[in-house]
């Protein structure tokens, strides 16, 4: 289960400005080579797609793997070329989806 | 009597015969409990996987990883391109591996020229010291690389778990 995110976008911006977008999101991303109590391997539970679109255009993708810690944190950089929504969108190995927008002003 | 302990002998020989089978057994069982590990080689494969045959160029590409390292499960990795990031000229990809994981892959990442910088960070798992490596695939097609060595003190992956 995909849990709350954080993400930080700076609100305002100048044309042209490279920005740094951080995110965090709650998941276990379970490796799937850990042993449980019951001596059976504890399934995979990872996120493996992360997306941010900016007003609709993809601007950074990233393919995650088991050796991402729990709870990802990614952080990129865009550059702000206009007033619009910029959406970060996660999607785990079962195909669910969370997404966190956040709003920006271009001056 | 003597015929009871030349019978005592023999199924004591026999009992350390199975004894010894038996811690046989056990260690090779241990040896397939155990996740397989990438190694240098299955990264080199992974590596290829994705660039296929084009030649690799060592240098434009930083990992800033914390040369050692006291747990394992959530390293801070920051990698960055010496790129313009213009329209013609600026980073398609970039790809994360590792050595010793049990996969070889760490994370793969797809930018253009919105990115304006070819610069992330993340925090990943490492299952030993090892080192890392990023692969940078840029506009032009060419691919660059750069690796840090990383001491682990305490791994990831493999610990026992208490739920």
């Amino acid at each position: 289960m995909i849990g709350r995110a954080l993400i930080h976008v700076p609100p305002t911006a100048k044309r042209g400005e490279v920005i740094e977008i951080k995110t965090m999101v709650a998941h276990v991303m379970e490796t799937g080579y850990r042993i449980g109590v019951t001596g059976k391997p504890i399934p995979r539970d990872i996120i493996d797609q992360f997306v941010c679109t900016y007003n609709g255009e993809v601007v950074f993708r990233a393919k995650l793997f088991p050796a991402i810690a729990a709870n990802p944190f990614i952080s990129f950089f865009t550059v702000a070329t206009e007033s619009g929504t910029i959406a970060l969108s996660w999607t785990d190995q079962h195909g669910a989806t969370r997404v966190q927008t956040a709003a920006i002003k271009v001056e | 009597m003597a015929e009871k302990i030349q019978k005592n002998r023999r199924s004591r020989r026999e009992v350390l015969k199975s004894a010894g089978a038996l811690a046989g057994g056990a260690a090779l069982m241990r040896i397939a409990l155990r996740p397989a590990a990438a190694t240098p080689a299955t990264m080199q494969e992974a590596v290829r996987d994705f660039v296929g045959e084009a030649p690799i160029k060592k240098g434009r590409v930083k990992i800033d990883v914390p040369p050692i390292v006291e747990n394992g499960n959530s390293v801070p990795c920051t990698v960055s391109v010496d790129s313009p990031m213009t329209a013609t000229d600026y980073v398609k990809a970039i790809h994360v591996f590792n050595e010793k994981n049990p996969q070889p892959h760490v994370i793969s990442v797809t930018l253009g020229p919105r990115a304006g910088r070819a610069n992330f960070s993340t925090r990943i798992r490492l299952a030993d010291s090892q080192a890392v490596t990023a692969i940078a695939e840029l506009s032009d097609g060419t691919f660059w690389s750069g690796d840090v060595d990383v001491i682990v003190t305490l791994a990831a992956c493999i610990e026992e778990t208490t739920h």
